[in-house]
């Protein structure tokens, strides 16, 4: 590792671009700590940022930016007529990263993928329960238990995965941080140190860079990985300094202590745009906040009655106000850069006075309802409590009382899914796939709409049910686009939901001589759908 | 005062068995559980939820687990975390010295600056001197410390650039963590310029920790002088002709000190409080932000022992004061 003293990171951007160009470190300000560094275990974006994308890779990736899906350690695949068996080349020559404490033998093979995936599946394996508490959440929120019967070695270089059923989302799901490929090897000789916790703690994985050193809640390290088998990374050392507060990791950007931000807030924006060493990058998110009426209580049963609220709420208030611009009115329940977005929609209009006229035609008067403000920040809502003040004075102007209600977060979350539900709830959803049906499915299903689903409007519609479930089993993409599309138009009558912002929060970063963005092999995929914006510094 | 001391230890028993019960009811009152945390908007059936609750043993009475808790404790198991899986006392032990090292800087800053302040303003009681130190005090006391911690950052790191905005030093300086003090390691490193480093790194975060402190202690010395020199022995020193420095250095700050003592003891606590906000603004990684963070996620055994150490080494620190209390003032060592 190299060392650079500091007075020459702290004066100028000047001097930082001569300083990266010579020893190529990259600092990124991140702003949430690790759970860990077996991405299995875990949920949380910040934890995969510094374990799944660095460190790791899977059979299928994303493409970079978008949620397209591409080989990884599978150079290609092949699936069986009925959409059930999945063949996977694999990738020879993939090596394994070394550390102090290990040294690979062999290269990435099969064994690597069945023990992969075992370990998460099934409970009987060793593996499974390799620190005390551990569960895999991801892996069992996407169905994994249930829709995968079995993962097989053919050769060293071959495996096939049988399904339960056929499942038109798969590649991208194994594309996801939780299916990340961890050395088998690797785990055998910790297995025999007696130091299990380590594969969490000091992991070995194929990616672009190798873990160095973590320091918790402050630093983490990693160098080049010369042998990597894609791109090689154009930055020796990658930096994360850990720094929660979004004010202070502006202030670290500006004084050049780091060269890349996530999520500026927004009230920092024009100050952003208006400073000249620093460039702010956009980007849609794969996301979309919401406001869900509870569509079995009357009148918003009546879809008239809550297309006459929807038409008095003015989003683009809201998007200006509280994200400051850096969001969009939504008029899909799913964000434009998804594939099967249509575009032809045409979104309720905000039109207070027609809203009136049609609450009165519903025979609504003096209604007066509860909307639900969560108590915590989501890269799909800033702030909540203002988000619902300004939709309770729109709603005023139809004569629509509105008292606003909170809860603890855990709370909120509970409380708004129980039946009966007394009052609209603003919430959000950000994807994990990139697939459509991770956001209708969880959001508007019927299957969802009951305890323990995501479907706050509890709107239930047998047909388009019926519609998601056909479209998942669908193996040709055509015609699950195809199905999608009907699916976002019906959805349109129905009114369940007032979608406030298709895009997302904002990533921000400075850059001086290293361009993070054209750096191939640093693959912050979810982190690029996710973020809306990035800034780059203009002094290069 | 063996006797002095067995008794002040004995008084620690029942108070840490309270704590044990407070730190274990305390983030069980709180609503929602770490279960529908880990799930977050992706909700969690209530099947899931069951056995995740099984795994974890809070499907049990809460009699039942505060037993399982305190039997752990009694064979030195604090549990591990639910985030991040790794054991409570290992976090602990590594986030320990920095919130030490920055409460330590803290408290010598506020005690330094503070004690001749409050004795300047009682000896020049109503000067200008006074009357400047003691507002100034009381803003202080009352300023927001994640609004003054930013004002500063934005001051002295942003517009000067005279300090770094946060971290405990410089990420091009990599050494080995030895003791878990920056400025310890940062010696032992040997690399140039290192300790200079976690010097300057360790400048704003002190000066906004030490600020509640240091005007608790300006104004608690002030009166606690005040309330000496009114009294008869101060006078008779006086009027034997002894120097005003004698009479104020020996007779009248040495009894004035044991209402201070206490103070700075009381301080320690209020430190752990203020580390919370400011270990967040300086991403300074100690044991404030991993506190909050896991009041936040609910995570049980995290909360309920992270609060009992804490608990405990505020009851050291407490013991200490009371020991130094029975040496400055032997008539309370009879008490």
């Amino acid at each position: 590792m190299k060392y650079l003293s500091r007075s020459m990171i702290a004066v100028s951007a000047l001097a930082l671009m001569a300083v990266a160009a010579e020893a190529k470190t990259f600092v990124y300000c991140s702003e949430a700590s690790p759970e860990g560094f077996d991405p299995a275990p875990y949920t949380a974006g910040g934890t995969f940022d510094a374990s799944a994308h660095p460190i790791y890779n899977r059979l299928t990736e994303f493409k970079k930016g978008t949620t397209e899906v591409e080989p990884g350690l599978a150079e290609s695949w092949e699936v069986s007529e009925d959409g059930t068996e999945y063949t996977f080349k694999l990738r020879q020559g993939v090596k394994w990263h070394s550390s102090d404490t290990f040294t690979p033998t062999r290269d990435f093979n099969a064994d690597d993928v069945i023990f992969s995936y075992d370990r998460q599946g099934n409970a009987d394996n060793p593996w499974h329960q390799y620190t005390p508490g551990i569960t895999y959440e991801y892996y069992t929120s996407m169905d994994m238990p249930n829709l995968i019967k079995s993962v097989e070695k053919i050769d060293d270089y071959t495996v096939k995965f049988t399904l339960s059923q056929p499942e038109a989302p798969f590649l991208a799901n194994i594309a996801m941080p939780f299916a990340s490929i961890v050395s088998k090897e690797y785990a055998d000789a910790l297995d025999a140190a007696g130091t299990r916790e380590d594969l969490n703690n000091m992991p070995i994985g194929t990616g672009p860079f190798k873990f160095v050193a973590y320091q918790k809640d402050a630093v983490i390290r990693y160098a080049k990985n010369p042998d990597y088998w894609g791109t090689a990374p154009i930055i020796d050392d990658l930096v994360f300094a850990i720094t929660p507060d979004s004010a202070v990791r502006l202030q670290k950007l500006m004084a050049g202590e780091c060269h890349l931000m996530p999520y500026p807030a927004p009230a920092d924006l024009e100050a952003i745009k208006a400073n000249p060493d620093l460039t702010l990058q956009e980007q849609a998110g794969l996301n979309v906040g919401y406001l869900a009426y509870n569509t079995t209580v009357a009148p918003f049963d009546n879809p008239k009655v809550r297309k006459a609220l929807n038409m008095a709420i003015n989003k683009q208030a809201i998007v200006d106000a509280v994200f400051q611009g850096a969001a969009a009115p939504a008029k899909n329940p799913i964000p434009p850069t998804m594939w099967s977005y249509n575009d032809a929609i045409q979104d309720d209009p905000y039109d207070p006075e027609a809203a009136k006229k049609m609450l009165e035609e519903a025979g609504v008067k003096d209604l007066s309802m509860k909307i639900w403000a969560m108590p915590v920040q989501r890269p799909y809502m800033p702030n909540a409590r203002r988000t619902a003040e300004l939709m309770q004075e729109d709603l005023s102007k139809v004569g629509v009382t509105v008292e606003i209600i909170s809860y603890e977060w855990g709370e909120y979350l509970q409380k708004s899914m129980e039946a009966g539900r007394d009052g609209a709830v603003i919430l959000g959803w950000t994807g994990d796939n990139g697939d459509p049906d991770n956001f209708l499915s969880v959001l508007l299903s019927c299957a969802s709409a009951g305890e323990g689903g995501a479907n706050r409007a509890f709107w239930c519609n047998e047909d388009f049910s019926k519609l998601l479930k056909d479209a998942k089993v669908t193996a040709d993409p055509a015609d699950a686009d195809q199905a999608l599309r009907r699916r976002a138009g019906h959805l349109q009558g129905a009114g369940a939901l007032v979608h406030h912002r298709a895009f997302d929060p904002v990533c921000a970063d400075v850059e001086q001589g290293l361009r993070l963005r054209d750096e191939p092999a640093w693959r912050f995929h979810l982190r690029d759908r996710r973020s809306g914006r990035v800034i780059r510094a203009a002094a290069y | 005062m063996i006797r002095f001391i067995l008794a002040k230890l004995l008084y620690l028993v029942p108070t840490f068995l309270g704590i044990t019960i407070i730190a274990f009811g305390f983030v069980r009152i709180l609503p929602g559980d770490p279960v529908l945390l880990m799930a977050g908007e992706r909700g969690v059936s209530p099947e899931r939820h069951a056995e995740l609750s099984a795994q974890l043993g809070y499907d049990k009475s809460l009699v039942l687990q505060y037993f399982d808790f305190l039997g752990r404790l009694m064979h030195g198991d604090l549990g591990n975390s639910l985030v991040t899986k790794k054991p409570v006392l290992t976090e602990f032990l590594a986030l320990f010295p920095a919130t030490v090292e920055l409460g330590l800087f803290a408290i010598i800053l506020a005690t330094v600056i503070g004690v001749p302040v409050g004795v300047l303003a009682a000896i020049k009681r109503g000067s200008w001197f006074d009357q400047i130190s003691m507002t100034t005090a009381l803003v202080g006391f009352s300023m927001p410390i994640f609004w003054w911690g930013l004002l500063l950052i934005i001051l002295f790191s942003g517009i000067l650039g005279w300090t770094p905005v946060s971290g405990r030093i410089s990420l091009m300086f990599f050494f080995p963590n030895v003791t878990g003090f920056m400025l310890i390691d940062s010696l032992l490193s040997g690399q140039k310029g290192a300790f200079g480093s976690a010097v300057s790194h360790l400048i704003l975060p002190s000066v906004v920790l030490a600020t509640i402190p240091l005007a608790v202690i300006a104004r608690q010395t002030r009166s606690a002088m005040l309330e000496v020199m009114g009294e008869d022995y101060v006078r008779t020193a006086r009027a034997k002709g002894m120097p005003p420095f004698r009479v104020i250095g020996i007779h009248a700050l040495r009894n004035a000190m044991i209402p201070v003592v206490t103070t700075i003891g009381l301080q320690i606590g209020v430190l752990m409080a203020g580390a919370i906000l400011t270990e967040t603004i300086f991403s300074w990684p100690g044991i404030g932000k991993w506190m909050i963070d896991s009041i936040s996620r609910r995570d049980y055994p995290v909360v309920q022992s992270g609060l009992l150490l804490i608990a405990g080494l505020v009851m050291l620190v407490n013991l200490a004061v009371d020991l130094t209390y029975g040496l400055i003032n032997p008539r309370i060592r009879a008490t």
